[in-house]
């Protein structure tokens, strides 16, 4: 039919018009798609710049040197000097650690206990006293009974270590990152002479340094960068995901197979609480630590502290208290989740059991929640692995600032990894700020655990219907 | 019935099965205390969450009303003068200080005053109505100290440019607008990003690319925030200050904190949006494609706009991400209230202000303690509302195709 054709080229652009815009298109579409893969690349840098600048603060060259020289405590080596000579050089220098050495050596009743008795109960039984201390409790003492307790009783050989670790010590001079270690060593070389011409501290040396190591997974919190860790952080983050975990993961089951299998979904009850859970979501954490700071913290005093089974030496701001705070902040996640999974269990599951004559729980017991179990699972690790990064709701309920102790039970004082690595970070001090890099490669070691785990339960239990 | 009781027939898994000879009364239905019981207790765990929002809003709002309404004196740094006897009704103040102003309530030791009157030019001379309140008239020596209550208004609270409770201005502006500043730099970085990352994997990305990236995305959004605070602090702000100058820059500073805020809120933004690209009918690109369009204008003209009530849900759930946002800018955006346009100096926002005063250790009751309340509901509520309309605005515009 040439007269369509001829009205059909009259509509369309002739060829030459078409191909040209054609072109024209079509850089602008590789020009856009360069643009997309460009914004994903930048989101993958951003993920590797961060691990590359963790990384480059947790190794590096530090300068270090000892606090008192040898020479200078026991005029000569130590190891030749008697336990009483060590004594009274730790009574010189560290007149403070000397009680913490009694405790640690001799006591032989609980710390918490150990400063309120009397030194003849409180000490090993074959323990020679200095004249007239045996009825002193440690704090009355006066530092010279001490140091003669110490000297008549601890072996020479521990007194030269705790003289080594505690009076001729080390520290920590200045650091580098290892960028600068690597390609800039004459930097750091040019820096630790004039460093030394400057201070000329005792025995000043360079040495190469992981400020990730198994003693700083050990070590308590300290206010010296060179023997800090991380252990009470750890511990505080243990107890209470473990806590969390233990309230969160009940209620929030529970909830999701209310609103899954029982809800009509007609009432205004189940309504509200399905707005009100996705509503809950997305409240700022640091709301959540505000409403624990006012009512377990604060209101329920009584019971977060302890006070009601008679404990007397803490407030609110303890464990109790941040595990609930967590529990309700990421109650709607597990709830979400948990939803998520008893949803995409077929219905012929559970019409096969009650053909069987099975009630509604017995159903969802023996067989809905079996099925739901993986994604249960997995939205509880997910959850949790929130829940362990958190640290604005746990600031404001009032996580301890300095804590040398580690937490013995859910009335403790606590600190978590992820407060140790906001005070590290906020302090001046480059050393920090390397302990700070090291404590994220803690805590993402932790998060990837958990999240392998989470793939794994996913891969493993998953079951097909 | 035979009192015999037969021999129990058992099912697979050994359970005893109902006896062969059961009458008809046995099988009428009967009431199930145990299973109203199991869905009570069901039913109470899921109004928990109820009970939690409700907490939130009790707490904040009594702890807000007690910041408002608030029987706190706060040193007004002047002095008596002069000796105060019964009968005066002028004062002379020493001490430089914020002038009081007529209707201020002060107080000398237990004696409250109204002023009526300021006289700033005769060094500092006030007229005073005495004994206000029901209090006793008393003498007072030459040097007591002035206190003032300066009750907080919530039109103050919400118009006035200064924070400083300790010298009584309560103006929540400084930290709004730092707040709005953080939030309006991390929409600048993410929302394209976010976008067009979206767009890569809904629209270019073969499958076995989508699996590969999805996970990093996923990878992103898991890191705790506290670790973006340090990464803002330790790479991001001294990478600007070498750009721009440390002049210019400060340590401390809103576009660090915003741009780090931005690069964390990606995943959820390219998450939430492809969701909603994802959503949009192959039927409608095959349309498209069938008209001739390239994949870019398919994308453009009719995936996007087809998409776009999805995608303004992710961007309003991204600011809501955003302001409240706590630790980045604890740590990157500095502390001190300041009301400032210059995204390179520090300013404190919201939240930050939250965590600083409540890492102290503020005590119960203080103008302190109760003002971060009353920026709490005022965040709350912010957050509340960004919530509520990105959902509403998915449900509403959601576009349903068959």
């Amino acid at each position: 039919m040439p007269d369509s054709a001829a009205q059909g080229r009259s509509l369309l652009p002739d060829d030459q018009t078409f191909a040209a815009s054609l072109t024209r298109r079509n850089r602008r579409a590789r020009i856009w798609t360069l643009f997309f893969r460009l914004s994903l690349a930048v989101a993958m840098a951003a993920l590797l710049l961060l691990l590359v600048n963790i990384i480059n603060d947790v190794f590096g060259e530090v300068a270090i040197s000892n606090i008192h020289t040898e020479e200078e405590v026991c005029g000569g080596p130590c190891s030749e000097r008697d336990s009483s000579e060590l004594a009274t050089v730790l009574g010189r220098y560290e007149p403070r650690r000397l009680r913490v050495i009694v405790r640690d050596q001799l006591s032989v009743v609980d710390p918490a206990v150990f400063t309120q008795m009397a030194a003849s109960q409180a000490l090993r039984p074959d323990t020679t006293f200095p004249a007239g201390s045996e009825m002193l409790t440690i704090n009355e003492m006066t530092n010279e009974q001490v140091v003669a307790l110490l000297g008549a009783n601890v072996p020479q050989s521990v007194m030269v270590e705790y003289v080594l670790a505690d009076v001729v010590g080390y520290a920590i001079l200045r650091s580098w990152p290892l960028f600068t270690t690597l390609f800039h060593y004459e930097t750091i070389e040019s820096e630790f002479r004039q460093l030394v011409a400057e201070r000329n501290p005792p025995n000043p040396r360079l040495e190469f340094r992981s400020w990730l190591s198994w003693h700083f997974v050990t070590n308590p919190q300290s206010s010296y960068p060179a023997t800090a860790g991380v252990r009470t952080a750890i511990l505080g983050t243990i107890w209470i995901m473990s806590l969390t975990m233990l309230i969160a993961v009940p209620l929030g089951i529970a909830a999701a197979i209310y609103l899954e299998e029982y809800a009509s979904g007609r009432s205004r009850l189940e309504q509200l609480i399905v707005t009100n859970i996705r509503n809950l979501a997305g409240v700022p954490s640091v709301i959540y630590g505000l409403l624990g700071l006012a009512v377990f913290v604060r209101a329920l005093e009584y019971f977060t502290s302890g006070a009601f089974i008679g404990l007397t030496d803490s407030n609110g701001r303890t464990i109790i208290s941040a595990s609930c705070t967590l529990a309700l902040l990421i109650l709607p996640v597990i709830i979400i989740a948990s939803q998520e999974a008893i949803r995409a269990v077929p219905q012929s599951l559970r019409d096969a059991s009650y053909g069987l004559g099975a009630t509604k729980w017995q159903t969802t017991r023996r067989v809905v929640l079996p099925a739901a179990l993986p994604g249960i699972m997995t939205g509880i690790i997910l959850s949790l692995s929130r829940a362990i990064g958190e640290s604005a709701p746990l600031i404001v309920v009032g996580a301890a600032s300095v804590i040398w102790v580690d937490p013995t039970g859910i009335f403790s004082k606590f600190t978590v990894l992820p407060i140790q690595i906001f005070q590290w970070t906020m302090r001046p001090q480059n050393e920090f700020r390397h302990l700070a890099a090291a404590a994220i490669i803690v805590l993402l070691s932790m998060l990837v655990v958990m999240n392998s785990v989470a793939i794994y339960l996913r891969q493993r239990l998953r079951v097909r219907f | 019935m035979s009192k015999q009781v037969p021999t129990e027939k058992k099912d697979i898994i050994g359970r005893a099965l109902r006896r062969p000879d059961a009458g008809a009364e046995e099988l009428q239905r009967r009431p199930r205390y145990s299973e109203s019981l199991v869905r009570a207790v069901l039913l109470l765990a899921g109004t928990l969450s109820i009970v939690v929002t409700v907490g939130i809003i009790v707490v904040l709002g009594t702890e807000s009303l007690r910041f408002f309404t608030p029987p706190s004196w706060i040193d007004s740094f002047f002095k008596a003068a002069e000796p105060v006897y019964p009968r005066d009704t002028t004062l002379v103040l020493s001490g430089s200080a914020t002038p009081l102003r007529a209707g201020d309530h002060i107080q000398l030791h237990s004696e409250q005053m109204l002023v009526t009157a300021y006289d700033a030019s005769d060094g500092a001379l006030i007229t005073v109505e005495r004994g206000y309140n029901g209090t006793a008239i008393v003498e007072h020596a030459a040097g007591a100290e002035v206190f003032k209550n300066v009750p907080v208004t919530l039109g103050e609270f919400l118009t006035g440019a200064i924070w400083q409770p300790h010298i009584g201005r309560y103006g929540v502006l400084p930290l709004v607008s730092a707040t709005l500043m953080v939030a309006t730099i991390a929409m600048i970085v993410c929302v394209p990003l976010g976008l067009a990352a979206a767009i890569y994997l809904s629209e270019y990305a073969s499958p076995r690319v989508r699996a590969a990236f999805k996970p990093v995305l996923e990878l992103l959004a898991g890191v705790p925030t506290v670790v973006f605070g340090y990464f803002a602090l330790v790479f991001v702000t001294p990478v600007l200050r070498s750009i721009l100058g440390a002049d210019v820059v400060q340590i401390y500073n809103t576009a660090s904190a915003g741009i780090v805020v931005g690069i964390l809120i990606i995943p959820t933004i390219a998450s939430v949006s492809e969701d909603a690209l994802q959503a949009v009918p192959i039927s409608l690109r095959e349309a498209s494609y069938g008209l001739g369009a390239t994949r870019l204008e398919t994308t453009f003209r009719v995936v996007l706009p087809a998409a776009l009530s999805g995608i303004v849900a992710a961007f309003i759930l991204g600011v809501s991400r955003a302001v409240g946002e706590t630790m980045v800018v604890a740590i990157a955006a500095g502390a001190g209230p300041k009301l400032t346009l210059n995204p390179f100096e520090g300013a404190e926002t919201m939240t930050g202000h939250i965590l600083r005063i409540s890492s102290g250790d503020v005590s119960y009751d203080s103008i302190d303690y109760n003002s971060i309340f009353a920026i709490g509901l005022l965040l709350f509520i912010i957050t509340l509302v960004l919530n509520m309309v990105s959902r509403a605005i998915t449900r509403r515009f959601r576009e349903v195709y068959e």
